[in-house]
């Protein structure tokens, strides 16, 4: 049995980190953070979070501010979905491609004004990305600001979480998905959006670091005799619920090597972007993207449901039988037992001519392969 | 999670396992220590009965939310008891993993490798459960 701990020194710290330590979590590295990977069992907060509510420190996210008259067309350089055409208060999910079509990263683009934006990006690809944009910047006037550290972000999951804030403000449950708004709690000034990584209704909200503090204790307003709608929730348990909802994790579905087309991701790609309107312009990827959509995908992202009791893991081979014999047809690339529905479940890479819903497969556990059949995804989802 | 120190009868290895020899019969499991870095764990698979295994050998694998690990035995010998109910029942690993989540009883020649472990303080001074 190997175990591995990564000594807190040297990380950086989110707002909520006293927050973390008070209420018991065992805080791991991430992406060069000190994060909560759990408080008490990673399965009971996931399924806290599915029938209640759950707390969620995500201010290991970046938050990239673009400003000024060319901020737009920027974004629409950089982003496969077209930011062209967005208003105040709506929330894009994108992709950040390569030259190659692969993913640099996937990201959340709010628009406050035709010139001021702000994104939201992986932790671990955010010096990447600042790297990029200053790459791509050229002859473009626009200020580009990195308020990750001077910020905090949560996130509020689960089915009680808009009772909650229903009893802060009207406006909140109002939201539509996707869109956001700027609200005052008390001394507080926060973006509060309807968006969220696990599958439930919920907000995400981001504020200053300083008053990120207080604000959480008015939102959470803890009675901490167990009573309490929302709770909260280590990146455990978020992982296994962004991957029951379906939703792809960077490094995982997605990365530098994978398009987003095979990851199923089209909605989120603006293919003939900028052909009709140059004030539009092209995005990085674009011709690429266009020469797979038109060849048509080879392998594409499943979701799996597994026979047994084991864990699938990240890049186990999946396997097809067939008249010649077995053979290796594809690779995971997330697993685990899920919690909501008592299986075990993966999302792996199959060939698109394997990839028919019911198709039978296995996966190489190491010691033994386990039957596995293709299903849809999300293979959970409390909003559709 | 709990503060218990780990019990004075067993010997620790480095790899998180514990091992109390009573006689030629040595019973093998891992540690509260263990348990919690794993987090929940979810599976437990033990070799069966009468396997017989190498000094250093593998006698079962445990999964949990977050990873995979086998377990290794630092004595060689015949297993001779395996816990059904860790099997069934794969938490009793985080809630009594000295006591209900013990994995296999392995008879041996040699139990010698057993006392060249770490004593109980010996492994909880350098692993702290919190």
């Amino acid at each position: 049995m190997t175990t591995a701990t990564t000594p807190a020194t040297a990380l950086k710290k989110t707002p909520f980190h006293q927050f973390h330590l008070d209420h018991g979590a065992q805080m791991v590295e991430y992406a060069g953070w000190s994060m909560p990977i759990r408080y008490g069992s990673i399965i009971e907060e996931h399924k806290f979070c599915r029938a209640s509510g759950g707390f969620f420190d995500v201010s290991h996210m970046g938050r990239l501010r673009f400003s000024g008259r060319h901020a737009r067309r920027f974004l629409d350089r950089v982003c496969t979905r077209q930011i062209f055409g967005m208003t105040k208060g709506m929330c894009r999910y994108s992709l950040v491609c390569n030259e190659r079509g692969g993913c640099r990263d996937d990201v959340l683009v709010y628009c406050f004004d035709e010139d001021e934006y702000l994104m939201v990006c992986n932790a671990a690809n955010r010096d990447k990305l600042m790297q990029h944009f200053a790459e791509q910047k050229g002859d473009l006037v626009f200020k580009l600001e990195d308020e990750t550290e001077k910020t905090a972000m949560a996130a509020f999951q689960g089915p009680k979480v808009m009772e909650v804030v229903s009893s802060m403000s009207r406006e909140i449950p109002n939201l539509k998905r996707y869109r956001f708004t700027e609200k005052n709690l008390m001394i507080v000034k926060m973006i509060v959006s309807r968006t969220g990584y696990t599958g439930e209704d919920g907000v995400e909200v981001i504020l200053g670091s300083m008053t990120a503090k207080l604000a959480l204790s008015l939102l959470l307003k803890e009675k901490k005799d167990g009573s309490d709608v929302v709770k909260p929730i280590g990146l455990g348990a978020r992982d296994s619920l962004r991957l029951e909802a379906g939703m792809p994790l960077y490094g995982h579905e997605i990365d530098e090597d994978t398009d987003p087309l095979s990851a199923g991701l089209a909605f989120a790609i603006k293919l003939d972007k900028g052909a009709d309107d140059d004030r539009i312009g092209g995005f990085i990827g674009q011709a690429a993207l266009q020469k797979i959509a038109k060849e048509g995908v080879k392998r594409t992202l499943v979701g799996l449901k597994v026979e047994g009791r084991r864990s699938p893991r990240q890049g186990m081979k999946v396997w097809k039988s067939g008249s010649a014999g077995d053979r290796e047809v594809g690779v995971v690339t997330s697993g685990c037992l899920s919690p909501t529905l008592d299986y075990p479940i993966a999302m792996a890479y199959v060939p698109v001519e394997m990839s028919e819903l019911g198709t039978p497969l296995a996966i190489d556990l190491g010691s033994a392969k386990a039957a596995a059949e293709i299903v849809k995804l999300p293979f959970y989802s409390a909003l559709r | 999670m709990s503060k218990k120190s780990s019990p004075a009868n067993c010997r620790y290895s480095d790899s998180h396992e514990w091992f109390r020899v009573e006689g030629n019969r040595v019973t093998v499991g891992i540690t509260q220590f263990a348990a919690n870095e794993l987090t929940d764990i979810t599976y437990v698979e033990l070799k069966p009965n009468g396997t017989k295994i190498a000094a250093g050998g593998a006698v079962g694998v445990v999964e949990s939310v977050k990873t995979t690990s086998d377990v290794y035995s630092v004595i060689g010998g015949t297993i001779v008891a395996v816990n059904p109910d860790v099997v069934k029942d794969p938490s009793l690993l985080n809630s009594d993993p000295f006591g209900k989540g013990w994995l296999v009883a392995i008879e041996t020649t040699d139990a010698a490798p057993v006392s060249k472990l770490m004593d109980a303080a010996t492994y909880d001074s350098k692993h702290a459960v919190h």
